[in-house]
């Protein structure tokens, strides 16, 4: 069983400095965390690994700073790690970050089981990883909140979609998204990190990848333009209600039903 | 005086709404159940005969002065989160609850100090000063929990290990004495040796002597970074005698605390949370604070060789908030996890001195299964405060639970005594351990217990019957 989980470093906070200029977010002005969503997908493929044998591979497109993540995947179980960073990457967008993923997937032969978190903190599309699966012709269930059975020819799962919940049963190659709560993800281990300290990270550049097309990758490769990036005013009020309790609970339903809440 | 206590009338009645106001006054079967108990009904469910939510001292003085003429015992209230049966009205009369006067005032940043009023959660004192770059460290876990409650209870928590205890923060207290008086207890100075040193008295009195109307306390600048580490070990014994060797380290550790893996799964077969470490029958908790990230990394590493080379199978590194959280999340459930599977608990919070934390561990265990209970250690191994829970199963009758627990707790009680621990590290006395003080400290000890009592409340008409008992 081959599993591949792809994950993306993010800024620690939430709070992010943003290039007045450019309107792009300045990655590297803040700590940076993994994304939270990824390591369920990690701690997914490793639970699976352990059951059902094989390996684990992280797979991240981003700076050479990510090798701090990976080295952390590492401590968690991973059993290899790939970066794909190249400035001809910089400034994609979700078609051509995805792309720029299902290129590295094949650089590494395909996968099994390609596991992703739901969405990234910053980016917070999700559909990086259904469009990786697109890319790739392989089949993928987004938003999965349980794995309730997995052999060595399927997986079977359940999303919670919108008004629905669904169970599929989906037959490898194929993809997953996973929601956060869909387990606990385990911590790093001391043993490992001493093991891990000095095993490599390996860094994918553009001329590795098997499509030498440059405009699917990066900001050429992103019809996607960002007019304007900005963080909400952010606002906080507070109304007092007096009276007495029939009467505050006939002002309260007013105030929730004036702002639309209920 | 005293008893037996004036039963309150009609006219009681009004002259507490005439220097309050109606709607803050409820009178006899309009006072909400909860205010008949607090955490733990087990010992004791009392019904008030009137209850009040106070907003200022003068309110306090005037209620205080007139159940003082007409001897009305009053207990003062906060959230109730209390864990020996203090907040309750053993003898009827006046349960005064604080927690609408819960002003958080500005921090002072000269001083490093903030101000509150009693009923100010925790939580709210918490965020106040981490808003400022600042840091209150006393952390019993309850957060709900009022400040006045942490004051007067002197709470502790997990974090004691490093920073100590709630007395260690509070710089002075404005209270109301049993006649109606108004005092300050100390001043926002660092040093004091004017007279007898009332205000650490007064704190973890357990509201016997006097009713906080402000409290004062000392911030810290907060740490930097933090980490937790999760040390698996094959038994607790093994995870005690690891407690000594973190300790001596040369780096002062935030908290440790153990878990058996009997406790984790109750946590989460009940409440669904979910422990990062699968490994091990039980789990050191250890947590560091640092100003700087290679200060904590020194610490992380040495700690974790510390672990390895005393027979824990890992190291698990808690490093980013999120994950520090899955392991918190799941101690700090405890309590909660341990009321779903069982029908009703008891426990001894018993405090010895850290060398003999394991000692007491295995002790404590043998001594439980004699009496046929399901006890589980947990708790504050790093300052010696084991909680030792034990659990009702059910299909066994109250006679039978009632006889073993005391047996019980009577060894546990006299095994801390002989190891020099105390009865009780952060719960308190209450009306829950009542029964077994004396036989504790002795009785020249309670004859100073009821001395300090008088001295404050000569009428015995506050909190009576709480950690010193004259109806005897």
């Amino acid at each position: 069983m081959k599993i591949i989980v792809c994950m993306k470093q993010v800024p620690a906070g939430t709070k992010v400095d943003i290039d007045p200029e450019t309107g792009a977010m300045k990655r590297l002005s803040s700590d940076t965390r993994t994304n939270p969503y990824d390591l369920f997908a990690l701690e997914c493929a490793l639970q699976l690994k352990e059951k059902l044998g094989g390996t684990v591979t992280a797979l991240t497109m981003g700076p050479a700073q990510a090798e701090s993540m990976m080295r952390d995947a590492y401590t968690m179980g991973a059993d290899d790690a790939v970066i794909l960073s190249d400035r001809k990457f910089a400034g994609a967008d979700v078609l051509s970050t995805s792309y720029t993923l299902s290129q590295g997937v094949q650089l590494l032969g395909g996968a099994d089981l390609i596991i992703c978190g739901k969405q990234t903190t910053d980016g917070d599309t999700a559909q990086v990883g259904p469009a990786l699966a697109e890319h790739l012709h392989i089949p993928h269930a987004a938003w999965v909140t349980e794995i309730m059975e997995a052999d060595e020819k399927c997986i079977c799962v359940k999303q919670k979609l919108a008004s629905v919940t669904q169970e599929s049963r989906i037959p490898y190659p194929c993809l997953i998204t996973v929601d956060k709560d869909i387990c606990v993800p385990r911590l790093p281990s001391y043993l490992l990190k001493k093991k891990t300290a000095r095993k490599e990270v390996r860094m994918v550049g553009y001329s590795d990848l098997p499509d030498q097309d440059m405009s699917r990758y990066g900001l050429i490769g992103s019809p996607t333009t960002v007019e304007r990036m900005f963080a909400p005013p952010e606002e906080k009020r507070q109304v007092y209600l007096e009276g007495n309790t029939a009467e505050k609970t006939e002002r309260l339903f007013a105030v929730l039903t004036e702002r639309k809440i209920i | 005086m005293a008893y037996p206590y004036k039963k309150m009338d009609e006219d009681d009645f009004a002259y507490i709404r005439s220097v309050t106001a109606c709607d803050r006054v409820w009178v006899g079967d309009e006072i909400a159940r909860e205010y008949y108990r607090d955490e733990m009904p087990e010992y004791g469910v009392f019904p008030p005969e009137l209850y009040v939510e106070v907003i200022n001292k003068e309110e306090i003085s005037a209620i205080m002065a007139y159940a003082y003429e007409n001897n009305i015992p009053v207990v003062c209230r906060g959230g109730g989160t209390g864990l020996a049966g203090g907040a309750t009205c053993k003898y009827g009369g006046i349960m005064l609850s604080v927690m609408r006067m819960n002003r958080i005032f500005p921090v002072d940043h000269k001083n490093q100090t903030i101000t509150a009023e009693p009923g100010a959660l925790l939580l709210d004192i918490q965020q106040a000063a981490a808003a400022e770059g600042l840091f209150y460290p006393p952390d019993p876990g309850e957060k709900t929990a009022s400040i006045g409650g942490n004051v007067i209870t002197n709470a502790g928590g997990m974090k004691a290990v490093r920073y100590g205890l709630t007395r260690d923060f509070v710089r002075c207290i404005e209270a109301v004495l049993p006649d109606g008086s108004i005092m300050n207890f100390s001043s926002n100075v660092v040093k004091n040796t004017t007279g007898y040193a009332v205000k650490d008295l007064v704190i973890g009195s357990e509201g016997t002597l006097c009713i906080l109307t402000q409290v004062t306390l000392k911030l810290l600048p907060a740490p930097t970074c933090s980490s937790t580490l999760v040390m698996p070990f094959a038994s607790l014994e093994e995870c005690a005698d690891m407690v000594p060797k973190v300790l001596e380290l040369p780096f002062v550790p935030t908290a440790i605390e153990f878990l058996e893996r009997e406790l984790i799964e109750i946590v989460e077969r009940n409440l669904n949370k979910h422990f990062p470490v699968t490994d091990g029958e039980a789990v050191l908790i250890v947590m560091y604070d640092a100003s700087s990230r290679q200060e904590l990394d020194s610490a992380v590493e040495a700690a974790a060789e510390a672990a390895i080379a005393n027979g824990a199978s890992d190291c698990y590194i808690a490093d980013t908030p999120e994950r520090a959280g899955t392991v918190w999340d799941v101690r700090g459930a405890i309590l909660e996890g341990m009321k779903a599977d069982s029908v009703s608990q008891e426990e001894c919070d018993v405090v010895v001195p850290r060398s003999r934390i394991a000692e007491y561990v295995k002790a404590a265990k043998r001594i439980a299964l004699s009496k046929g209970i399901r006890v589980e250690p947990c708790g504050h191994c790093g300052d010696g405060n084991i909680h030792t829970e034990m659990l009702r199963d059910k299909g066994m009758s109250d006679e039978e639970w009632k006889s073993a627990t005391h047996a019980c707790l009577k060894e546990l009680y006299a095994l801390s005594k002989e190891l020099g621990g105390q009865l009780s590290g952060e719960h308190g006395i209450g009306n829950g351990r009542l029964e077994f003080l004396e036989e504790f400290v002795g009785p020249r000890m309670i004859q100073l217990y009821k001395a300090i009592k008088l001295a404050f409340d000569d009428r015995l008409i506050l909190n009576p019957g709480k950690v010193v008992e004259f109806n005897k």
